[in-house]
């Protein structure tokens, strides 16, 4: 049984669902990586997540148009994280714990629409896999399986992969990505220049609320097609892990993100394959891989100077 | 050493411990518009939530029972943060401690519960304390957020609970059924802690009470417990007057999983008999580790005001399964509630620190404006020696 792990076929379909799954942390964890390189914890994005994947659903099932739903989860995102930077910023409340509420908060009342509008599981028509027919009856069977592992995913997938690099121009080659990396390092300097800490951290909170609501679109629309109570399940937490694994920088989370959805895909064929390592542990080592990995990533790199830092003026 | 009263400062102190108390009000009312939006009227949802709470000795009995875990995070919470270092790991160190108690007690069957009964506390206590170390360990020798390796520890104690009670833990009787429902075996009924007969209402509330007056005790007259606020308070300073910062912080962390993982042990001796799960920990805790951290910061991060506290979420989570009987509501409004109660109370603190500050400026420039006088007596200066 082993051995059929190894077929070309079954390691074509790991590495698929491995570019599909990492959708969802790439989303959440890019927002967070914003928010934190200007010095803001946000503890939320589980619950931004929640709130987002049933808009998302709730509005595609009601329409029958994901781009409405997306919509919608958008919204509600840019909505929860706005309320995140107001009580971070306007209110300087400790970060760590706020966060645990807007967690509680999206928990509950993802839940609480989901039994008052919907009652039971429903499942939508999401947005659709993309494929291209010529290069999917190409005869070299490489291209078959780039085309496989690479190219029959949905929008959501693309564009999130595309997010890394443009994020990451954002944060080194702009105007704002300074700013936003000096009101991260250093508010005190970044004020005494002129730019405003608060509005740059009000847009990258909000900002990275949204991308979270996507993050949750892009499993209740987009690779699952189902809402079910807390159905993140802890992948909004593991976002906010996999910002300090990527050390800060876009390519980082990207790396992180791909290792984490790629052994939750091993993970899930060899359930599908029948072998007998028990399920419970292969989906505990992803938890293990991300502490080890703090253990090695945190000696080498810096977190932002000022993160989780209240910044009040004239004070040092 | 003439000290005179100022008005004011009483005045603070009411006010600093009435923001928080304002702060939940305005999540309620908050609620009240959710409840409002929902096609309930709140003012009927929020009598049927008290009346469900405290309308009847068995009621009561069981908010103290819901209560019970919310106070034990919440004295580990209290510990851990005024060390200095925060524990979102409640979920996963309760259930550390309640899975080594009842393989303890499943696998010593024959034992005295006056034996029993104690040593799996100990066991609940000592597990906890392993699950919030390794988070104290990684966070003091290699510098790794205790935020997120409490968080990862939580889902690796569940998937472990999950792999342990679906396989070497499993109830035998599920063997012979076809439906498996992940659980162990009843205790023996002589590991049960006393039950207050007609109600649910167990030892392990006088437990977690009398544990609360010795936290207070430990961390306000003990020399461990001084050095564990001087850590949190000020690291620094702390290390130059020589105390040894990364074991007192891991020493936080331990004990505050320790309580949490007493509370897992105490809520199967006492209230389950067995060890369950639904696949995430929410099934057994309830998301009491989550709850615990709300009902802490709501008694101030003080053992004595964490009772209360904790009776008043207890109370929130049974008066929601009675909101959701009599008016349809969903009890998951609850979890929703309690989010908001952390986001205001949370942000209401920023008054609190203001006043603080007022009282600062105010003392330093009470303390500067009668010394001019004071100032033309160098004699003083040679008094010592």
């Amino acid at each position: 049984m082993i051995a059929e792990l190894f077929s070309a076929s079954v390691l074509i379909g790991i590495a698929s669902s491995g570019v599909r799954l990492a959708t969802p942390y790439l989303y959440a964890a890019l927002g967070e990586t914003l928010g934190q390189r200007s010095g803001v914890l946000n503890l939320g994005v589980e619950g931004q997540m929640l709130m987002g994947a049933y808009a998302g659903f709730y509005v595609t099932f009601v329409t029958g148009n994901p781009w409405l739903g997306l919509l919608a989860a958008t919204a509600v995102g840019l909505l929860m994280g706005f309320a995140m930077a107001v009580i971070s910023i306007r209110f300087q409340a400790e970060q760590g714990i706020s966060g645990i509420g807007i967690y509680l908060f999206g928990l509950g009342m993802s839940e609480l629409l989901f039994q008052t509008t919907l009652g039971t599981v429903e499942t939508v028509r999401g947005f659709p896999a993309i494929s291209i027919p010529l290069l999917e009856q190409s005869p070299s069977a490489l291209v078959r399986a780039i085309d496989t592992i690479f190219l029959s995913h949905n929008i959501l997938v693309y564009v999130a992969f595309a997010l890394v690099p443009l994020l990451a121009f954002l944060l080194n080659k702009t105007t704002l990505g300074l700013r936003i990396r000096a009101v991260g390092q250093n508010p005190q300097a970044a004020d005494t220049l002129g730019v405003s800490v608060e509005r740059v951290r009000y847009f990258t909170v909000t900002l990275g609320g949204m991308l979270a609501g996507i993050a949750g679109a892009s499993l209740s629309i987009g690779l699952l097609n189902v809402f079910q109570q807390n159905m993140t399940a802890g992948q909004g937490f593991i976002a906010v892990a996999l910002v300090y694994f990527g050390g800060w920088r876009p390519f980082g989370v990207l790396a992180g993100a791909l290792i984490f959805s790629l052994v939750n895909a091993l993970q899930v064929w060899v359930q599908v394959l029948g072998i007998p390592i028990p399920s419970d542990v292969a989906v505990m080592m992803p938890y293990v891989l991300t502490i080890l990995a703090l253990v090695v990533a945190v000696q080498r790199v810096q977190q932002p100077a000022a993160l989780s830092k209240v910044f009040e003026r004239g004070e040092q | 050493m003439q000290q005179t009263k100022r008005p004011g400062l009483q005045w603070g102190v009411i006010l600093d411990a009435l923001t928080p108390v304002v702060a939940a009000l305005a999540a309620l009312l908050v609620g009240a518009v959710m409840l409002m939006l929902l096609g309930a009227n709140p003012v009927q949802a929020y009598l049927a939530l008290v009346q469900g709470a405290f309308g009847s000795f068995n009621s009561l009995a069981d908010t103290a029972v819901k209560a019970t875990p919310l106070l034990f995070v919440a004295l580990g919470i209290c510990i851990a943060f005024r060390g200095g270092v925060i524990n979102i790991g409640g979920e996963g160190q309760l259930v550390a401690g309640a899975v080594t108690a009842t393989a303890l007690a499943l696998a010593l069957p024959n034992l005295s519960g006056w034996v029993m009964i104690p040593l799996c506390m100990v066991v609940g206590f000592l597990s906890g304390a392993v699950w919030g170390g390794i988070a104290g360990v990684l966070k003091a020798y290699f510098n790794v957020n205790e935020i997120l390796s409490t968080l990862m520890l939580n889902q690796i104690a569940v998937q472990s609970m999950n792999f342990l009670l679906r396989g070497p833990m499993l109830d035998p009787d599920q063997f012979d059924s076809a439906s498996r429902i992940p659980q162990t075996a009843r205790l023996p009924v002589f590991y049960d802690l006393p039950r207050w007969v007609p109600t649910r209402l167990h030892l392990g509330a006088l437990i977690a009470v009398i544990l609360a007056v010795l936290v207070y005790i430990f961390l306000w007259r003990t020399t461990i417990g001084y050095r564990i606020r001087a850590v949190g308070y000020n690291r620094e300073a702390s290390r130059y007057a020589g105390i040894n910062v990364e074991a007192y912080m891991v020493l936080s962390l331990a004990l505050s999983g320790a309580f949490a993982g007493l509370g897992g042990a105490v809520q199967v001796l006492g209230l389950n008999h067995r060890m369950f799960t639904d696949g995430s920990a929410t099934g057994f805790t309830g998301s009491a580790g989550f709850n615990g951290i709300v009902a802490a910061l709501f008694g101030q991060l003080h053992p004595i005001g964490s009772i209360p506290a904790s009776f008043f979420f207890g109370a929130l989570l049974v008066g929601a399964n009675k909101l959701q009987r009599v008016m349809q509501v969903p009890a998951a409004l609850i979890t929703a509630l309690n989010g908001l109660v952390v986001v205001f109370v949370v942000s209401s603190e920023i008054w609190r620190r203001r006043r603080a500050r007022q009282r600062q400026l105010a003392q330093m420039e009470q303390a500067e404006a009668p010394k001019p006088p004071e100032v033309p007596t160098p004699v003083e200066v040679s008094h010592d020696r």
